[in-house]
């Protein structure tokens, strides 16, 4: 039995009257890539938010690697291996996409505290750099600017980026949205040759590549956890299509690959 | 933008002879010459009108490092002046002369300080950060406002310049060239930390300092760390300012210097390494000009700088194909 | 005991100005996120119309209201011009732009009145002490200014809690895009917010003009404590602005008024009289500084954007 790397605790979140997190628990193993699906406004981005520190929860505990993180500042949880990428692309527009990777490269090449060294031109930081973007396929934009690239191409980079940093686990918050169907499938290639090499907690609405390359299956309505099983179970199971799958029209028993 | 104009701004920014380029190589000849304009012209004044905006454009550029390339919008930046200029006078008063001790004092007092206001303040942001400079840059001007022995506020004056052994600063041209040597190493100096590993930690927090700190970071540290050593160049900016004028008062750290700072660093250009210089020399030289033309100065140069403010992005460096403010 | 409650009292007519000032500053930051270093200009010109309209008319009350009429249309001609064009830039070009606002002002007023000031006399009426409790007399106009300035935090709050364009106000504070998505005319609210913001401040400049001054370069000394009261308060929030007034023009009276002797009686005569003027004025200071540390968003911070 695969032993979990993220352990989540009856974690709680409320805003005002708005219960975002309902002592939600979940375990995700070493190695899996766990999809959390759900209606919008489910607490998905919520969750994530707690999950890498941003958010404080009001209760419950978070145990990465069986380490107790839930008071841990953001920096420190990306220092132990916990990255995510961003449902709306954080990128430093300015820079190129490979100054964007190289900062995520020195941010685990010890400190920074060096003033002289013209840090563009260390291999150090460039050359592991090329290798995060051309995982995802961007190499050749290498030199671009943040500003000058597609939509699809910066969330591409967002995923770079997070990969940079040599996580243990990686937290993508819908990293499909707005692709087109080639930028998907190329993700969705990405993702599952990265499979198995990393633990992944998925959030994503594009079905197709939820059940082309979950493990496991979470859903997420109003702040609660309706289930969690394999998608075959999932696909199955009635509540999760009355709160949600009913709603989408690309499921179909049959036509779905994995 | 449409294509001819890009292809227009490229080709202005990739010529060998660029303006950038030529103009700041043609600034730095012209203040490399001012002593002997100076001595051919008989004109003793615009030496001393020269160094000061040499002394203005090192503290420009400190301010230039954590603003411009930092993103701290520092409104009190003139009490590392203040300070700078106090440590020597308030040692050439108690009868420490020597410039081996009031410079480093003058540096380290500076810091210092710097170390405190950023330890408190780093942690606010936006409108309450420029407060909260400007609160502190206040402070040191009251209480040196209070300090009678020193010269409250009529300022207090400063009989003998720095000493270096047997090495003094009396003669104006050794002073100008030393001031300027400063220059040209603190530009030097701003131009490989910036390119460094902790400059593009300082860039990257302020292009976006949640995503530094979610590809793990510790941001704080180090944006204290840049501010310290800001705080440290303007020092040494205050005690050159100290030696020059002869004469030290609170007004040196008045908020309205602090905004002239700002307005300098600005109107060179914040992302270029010789936009402080520019800045200095067209602000203090225009002061001048105006100041000779009418009685009434500000009517001109408040409307100027709000024009700048408005339309001129990136500054004079931005106007000769520079990198533009995002 | 007395001298205390007489200082006492100063400190809440000094808070009192501070607030028109600060709820000023505070609703342009708020709505527009603006950061306005001229807002000083427009406190000077209040007293300086107010004196100019006082010597014309003969009548000080009759002055005043010209000046107010006067500052808020100068206001609003202001934010045509000029101010509308900073909208939306970082506050870099805020601090830039105000302050080349802030010295043109202050040298169109020496051109226009000159170097020496003015004097604004008040009706003889208010000369008067007034006994507000045994042995305690106050002067009547600075009961006055009390009132007056309690009069339009009340009408302030009537305007903002209870009208159509308060609600707008208040709506704009908290989520700007939404209030111009809703389709109301958000240049037209901007000009009287500012308007508005500036006929506080003129109001107050001509207020404190009888006891204290009408001279070039007034408006700095008042308009860094107004910022220190506006980040303490809470940045968008009228409420917050006049507690912190209250508690900063208190403590800050009270802290020159008591501070020297009590430092006379712990410290030497030479350290009491070098620190005094200088703790003393940084009281505010170390009171804002306080106030960021343990709430960084000010004591009632308006909603979140």
């Amino acid at each position: 039995m695969a032993e979990a790397l993220l352990e989540i605790e009856s974690l709680t979140k409320r805003f005002g009257g708005v219960v975002a997190s309902d002592t939600i628990s979940l375990a995700l193993f070493r190695g899996e890539l766990h999809a959390l699906i759900g209606p919008n406004g489910a607490g998905k981005t919520t969750l994530i938010g707690q999950l890498t520190g941003e958010i404080k929860p009001d209760s419950g505990r978070i145990r990465f690697d069986a380490y107790d993180v839930t008071a841990l500042p953001v920096h420190r949880r990306s220092q132990l291996g916990l990255a995510r990428s961003f449902q709306i692309a954080s990128l430093f527009p300015e820079f190129t996409a490979l100054d964007n990777v190289a900062l995520a490269v020195q941010a685990h090449a010890g400190h920074s505290f060096r003033f002289w060294r013209a840090a563009r031109r260390e291999p150090e930081l460039r050359e592991p750099a090329r290798d995060a973007l051309a995982r995802v396929g961007l190499v050749h934009r290498a030199e671009v600017r943040v500003t000058d690239l597609s939509h699809g191409e910066r969330r591409q980079l967002e995923i770079a980026m997070a990969l940079a940093t040599r996580p243990r686990m990686l937290l993508l918050d819908e990293p499909m949205a707005g692709m087109g169907p080639e930028e998907s499938a190329r993700l969705v290639e990405t993702l599952r040759q990265l499979k198995g090499t990393l633990t992944i907690l998925l959030v994503e609405h594009d079905m197709d590549a939820v059940f082309a390359l979950a493990d496991r299956i979470t859903v997420m309505v109003y702040g609660r956890i309706i289930a969690s099983d394999d998608p075959a179970a999932i696909r199955a199971d009635a509540a999760v299509r009355e709160a949600y799958l009913g709603e989408q029209d690309e499921v179909r028993d049959e036509g779905v690959h994995g | 933008m449409s294509d001819w104009r890009k292809e227009w701004r490229n080709a202005w920014r990739k010529a060998w002879w660029r303006p950038r380029f030529v103009v700041n190589a043609a600034l730095l000849i012209l203040f490399a010459l001012v002593p002997l304009y100076s001595a051919l012209a008989g004109d003793p004044f615009a030496m001393t009108l020269f160094s000061r905006i040499v002394i203005m454009a090192i503290a420009a550029l400190s301010l230039n490092l954590i603003m411009g390339f930092g993103g701290m919008v520092s409104f009190g930046h003139a009490a590392y002046l203040g300070i700078g200029g106090y440590a020597v006078g308030i040692l050439a008063k108690e009868g420490i002369g020597s410039g081996f001790v009031q410079w480093p004092v003058a540096v380290a007092a500076s810091a210092f300080y710097a170390l405190v206001v950023g330890a408190l303040s780093l942690r606010t942001r936006g409108v309450y950060f420029i407060m909260i400079t400007l609160a502190f840059a206040q402070m040191v001007y009251y209480v040196a406002s209070g300090l009678d022995r020193y010269g409250g506020d009529d300022g207090l004056t400063i009989y003998h310049r720095s000493q270096f052994g047997a090495f003094t600063l009396n003669n104006a041209t050794v002073f100008y060239y030393l001031c300027f040597g400063v220059l040209l190493a603190g530009i030097y100096l701003v131009w490989r930390i910036v390119n460094s590993r902790f400059g593009l930690v300082i860039q990257g927090a302020r292009s976006n300092e949640p995503r530094m700190r979610a590809i793990g970071f510790p941001t704080f540290r180090y944006r204290l760390a840049c501010f310290v050593i800001a705080g440290a160049l303007c020092g040494l900016a205050g005690a050159l300012l100290a030696n020059q004028t002869s004469f030290i008062s609170p007004a040196m750290m008045h908020w309205t210097r602090s905004g002239d700072l700002i307005v300098m660093a600005v109107l060179g250009g914040m992302q270029a390494m010789f936009g402080p210089l520019i800045g200095a020399t067209t602000f203090l030289l225009l002061e001048q000009a105006l100041s000779h033309v009418t009685d009434y100065p500000d009517l001109v140069l408040g409307p100027l700088l709000l024009i700048v403010a408005i339309y001129v992005n990136g500054g004079i460096d931005g106007l000769l194909g520079g990198a533009r403010r995002g | 005991m007395l001298y205390f409650l007489e200082q006492f009292l100063n400190g809440i007519q000094l808070g009192m100005l501070l607030f028109l000032l600060a709820a000023g500053l505070t609703l342009i930051f708020g709505i527009m996120d603006l950061v306005n270093l001229a807002h000083g200009s427009l406190y000077m010109l209040g007293a300086y119309f107010a004196a100019t309209f006082a010597a014309w008319t003969g009548s000080f009350v009759l002055g005043a209201v010209l000046a107010i009429a006067a500052a808020l249309l100068a206001g609003m001609v202001l934010e045509v011009v000029a101010i509308r064009r900073l909208y939306g830039r970082n506050h870099l070009d805020h601090v830039l732009g105000t302050f080349g606002l802030l010295l043109f002002f202050n040298e169109l007023v020496r051109l226009v009145w000159g170097p020496a000031g003015m004097t604004l006399s008040l009706p003889s009426e208010m000369l008067t002490a007034v006994q507000i409790l045994p042995g305690l007399y106050y002067p009547a106009y600075r009961l006055v200014i009390i009132a007056a300035t309690l009069a339009v935090a009340l009408l302030l709050y009537v305007l903002v809690m209870r009208t159509r364009l308060g609600m707008l106000i208040r709506a704009g504070a908290s989520n700007r895009e939404m209030v111009g998505a809703l389709g109301v005319n958000i240049k037209l609210l901007y000009t009287l917010v500012f308007g508005l913001g500036a006929a506080l401040a003129g109001f107050a400049g001509l207020m404190q003009a009888p006891i204290l001054t009408v001279q070039i370069g007034m408006g700095e000394n008042i308009l860094i404590p107004a910022f220190v009261v506006v980040v303490i308060g809470g940045i968008g929030s009228i409420r917050g602005a006049f507690v912190a007034a209250l508690l900063v023009g208190v403590i800050d009276t009270i802290g020159r008024a008591f501070l020297p002797d009590l430092l006379h009686q712990y410290l030497s005569t030479n350290a009491a009289d070098t620190l005094a003027p200088a703790l003393s004025s940084m009281s505010i200071y170390l009171l804002m500084a306080l106030v960021l540390v343990a709430r960084p968003e000010g004591l009632f911070p308006a909603a979140r954007r």
